[in-house]
């Protein structure tokens, strides 16, 4: 496939066939990862550093694995290790991972735009693995991909997006790549956790979640962090789950088929019930995780044909 | 300093509305006569080739990184920038380190301009001690100290009693408070205007409404106590539209704005360029034109260059750490003049703006040709293309959110006080 960009900084920006491209590939992981196989040749002799200015469990591993699987050398970097606490800056931290030739760079930080202020300064190729309330190109490709391989297509499928997508960056990866590839997107959470600019980004706004789920073939969960009740966001956690967290009566309202997906980690009985998150009927939350690991499995191995610098 | 003769220039005065082909002379460091025609063949001759000779321009409104942030601008560096865009005074910000709340310190600062020999440095003093918002700063004596207006510089007097009593004690001194509106706590931990742009870049918003909420409320503030207040840096449509009907009013209200929000949108911040990180935000395009149109209609009573030195450190990192401000001085005319050339501004009632009108706001004299008035002096080439280059700028602030702009009218010279500082 051809993927004409050095990193992969965001979802918004790329086009149909790339992002088909990228799920095709992923796909053909996700047979190679089930028969046991690895491909340790492809990235063998390369550097992957993952370098994460926050706490993350899911992530990070998945794209440790990603590299591991195709080969490369491994570096886990994270802020309680890293001299991020001695005040380097993000720049600085940039030229030293220059120096140590690194050649695929995974970077998530708490800052909007952090990605692609290091991508102007690393000769590596920079994938963004969560950056602020901006993008989470990765999360939506193996949203895509769980979806593509459940229902065969994206096209025409109409999915809501619940919870707190002021802050989250994955819902907004999820808008531009669901919308890209002919979904019908709807938001539904509380006026104060949804963008006032919202609807133009090409979605529809609910308040209602009832309203919201009305006939939707996917339900994408987002987590509701604690510091949003502390900033008056929305009054308590009790509240929310009366309103807006996902339970079996709200469950109702969407298709009888209807997908639950959530990126984790949840709040069970904040943002959903346990009863529907362990729903095998509904839930394709543990297939999510499968899909991360082939999905990063991709980009590394596009970004190293098109990003490779140090060769 | 010796004295001149300006032949072939064209005359502009915006006080008085002259604009004519002439000559000027000065005379011990002082405007000697001007004319069409003066014939005094016993002075230095400059031939102006034609180019606009006009009063040096008054900025009301630049921070010059002295005391306390010397890294970003000192005020020699401030001066020269100054010097390259026809600025012979300028009023400066007291948001510094120690900010100027102490008579001592308004002294000291006005003496330093001086010591430029090319810039009237008139400090503001601080509205609150320390420009922190809590309690009042010592107005009076600051006034008496030299200090032109009343501001705490890039922050807003939140409180509304504090800023019910700053304008009306400062009546008693016949001074004027500047405020930064924009509502502290709407605006707080908030990196670009809210809306659709903000939100694919997953920057924290500030709404538009920060902005009229300030401006309503302080208007109101000002009818109350008749205090004389003067909004800086406006760039919404909705605050624009709150000061026209409280002039309309009667209130003793005045605005600048700068030319980042006549000149830019929020696009300019697009992946996160951080030199286009200013206070208040770039807005949207319909708040840019609706500028454009209070700047040609009167409304607003000056372009003040806003200048925030910043340095690289202070501007390389993720788009919501980044401090917020751009580089002004050296840009202030040519962005002034792209108004002109391609925005149908007339040239008079543009350097009206940057001259006549702010110092009536300070209720100083400068910026205007009189006889026996300082010969500070502005000689440009309206015509003459150049680019803006960020780093290679007189000054020693590199972050002007003009990079790459290709401006139209350039200084040639300018004179302070009858001597020649730039050019």
């Amino acid at each position: 496939m051809r993927y004409p960009h050095r990193h992969l900084l965001a979802i918004e920006g790329l086009h149909p066939p790339e992002i088909a491209g990228l799920l095709d590939l992923a796909e053909s992981y996700v047979l190679l990862n089930r028969s046991g196989k690895t491909q340790r040749d492809l990235l063998r002799g390369r550097t992957l550093i993952n370098l994460f200015y926050e706490d993350s469990t899911r992530t990070r591993t998945s794209f440790e694995l990603a590299g591991k699987r195709l080969g490369a050398d491994v570096i886990n970097m994270s802020v309680s290790t890293s001299s991020v606490n001695k005040g380097e800056t993000l720049l600085d931290t940039a030229t030293t991972l220059n120096a140590m030739r690194c050649d695929l760079l995974v970077v998530r930080h708490d800052q909007s735009g952090a990605p692609n202020l290091l991508a102007q300064k690393v000769s590596s190729a920079v994938i963004n693995a969560g950056d602020g309330t901006h993008e989470h190109p990765t999360q939506a490709l193996l949203d895509a991909l769980t979806l593509r391989r459940r229902r065969g297509t994206l096209e025409g499928l109409l999915v809501a997006i619940c919870g707190d997508v002021l802050h989250s960056r994955v819902a907004r990866s999820n808008i531009h790549l669901l919308g890209t590839m002919g979904c019908r997107v709807r938001v539904v959470g509380p006026p104060t956790l949804i963008p006032a600019a919202a609807a133009a980004l090409g979605v529809e706004v609910f308040h209602d979640m009832q309203a919201g789920l009305q006939g939707v073939d996917v339900i994408m969960m987002l987590r509701l962090q604690r510091e949003r009740m502390a900033r008056s966001l929305v009054p308590s956690a009790r509240e929310y789950f009366r309103f807006f967290g996902l339970d079996a009566a709200k469950l109702a309202s969407a298709k009888p088929d209807v997908l639950v997906m959530h990126p984790g980690p949840m709040n069970r009985g904040v943002e959903i019930d346990s009863a529907v998150a362990d729903d095998p009927m509904h839930s394709v939350i543990g297939e999510q995780v499968e899909m991360g690991v082939a999905v990063r499995m991709a980009v590394l191995d596009v970004l190293s044909q098109s990003g490779l610098r140090n060769v | 300093m010796s004295d001149l003769l300006f032949t072939n220039v064209r005359l502009i005065d915006p006080a008085s509305g002259l604009d004519q082909p002439g000559e000027l002379s000065t005379q011990g460091g002082l405007i000697a006569d001007f004319g069409p025609s003066l014939g005094r063949p016993d002075v230095p001759t400059l031939d102006g080739d034609g180019a606009i000779l006009c009063p040096g321009l008054v900025d009301m409104r630049a921070a010059l990184g002295e005391p306390g942030y010397e890294y970003r601008e000192t005020i020699a560096s401030a001066a020269a920038a100054a010097a390259s865009s026809g600025i012979t005074t300028i009023a400066a910000l007291p948001d510094s380190l120690p900010a100027m709340d102490d008579p001592a310190l308004v002294r000291l600062l006005r003496a330093r301009g001086e010591e430029t020999g090319s810039l009237s440095i008139l400090p503001y003093g601080a509205v609150t001690r320390g420009c922190h918002g809590k309690e009042m700063a010592e107005i009076g004596l600051l006034r008496e100290a030299g200090a032109v207006a009343f501001t705490d510089g890039r922050r807003a007097v939140g409180d509304a009693r504090l800023m019910r009593l700053a304008l009306s004690y400062a009546r008693g001194f016949g001074a004027r408070i500047v405020q930064h509106p924009e509502d502290p706590a709407l605006a707080d931990g908030g990196a670009a205007t809210e809306g659709e742009l903000a939100t694919r870049l997953g920057l924290p918003g500030i709404p538009a409404a920060a902005e009229a909420i300030l401006v309503a409320r302080d208007i109101r503030l000002a009818q109350l106590t008749g205090g004389a207040l003067h909004f800086a840096h406006v760039s919404t449509a909705e605050a624009l539209a709150l000061i026209r009907r409280a002039k309309q009013d009667g209130i003793d209200v005045t605005c600048d704005t700068a030319p980042p929000y006549f000149d830019l949108n929020e696009t300019a911040i697009g992946d996160f360029r951080t030199y286009a990180k200013l206070s208040p935000p770039l807005r949207p395009e319909a708040d840019r034109v609706a500028v454009c149109a209070a700047l040609a209609d009167g409304i607003i009573d000056a372009i003040a260059s806003d200048h925030q030195p910043r340095d690289t450190d202070d501007k390389r990192l993720p788009f919501a750490l980044a401090s917020p401000g751009g580089a002004g001085l050296a840009t202030l005319l040519g962005v002034t003049l792209a108004q002109v050339h391609g925005n149908g501004l007339p040239l008079l009632r543009a350097l009206d703006l940057l001259t006549a009108r702010p110092a009536r706001v300070l209720g100083i004299e400068a910026g205007r040709l009189a006889k026996g008035l300082p010969a500070d002096l502005c000689l440009f080439d309206l015509e003459r293309i150049w680019k803006v280059e960020a780093g290679l700028l007189p000054g020693k602030a590199p972050n002007t959110p003009f990079d790459g702009r290709a401006l139209e009218g350039r200084v040639v010279g300018t004179w302070k006080a009858g001597r020649r500082v730039f050019g």
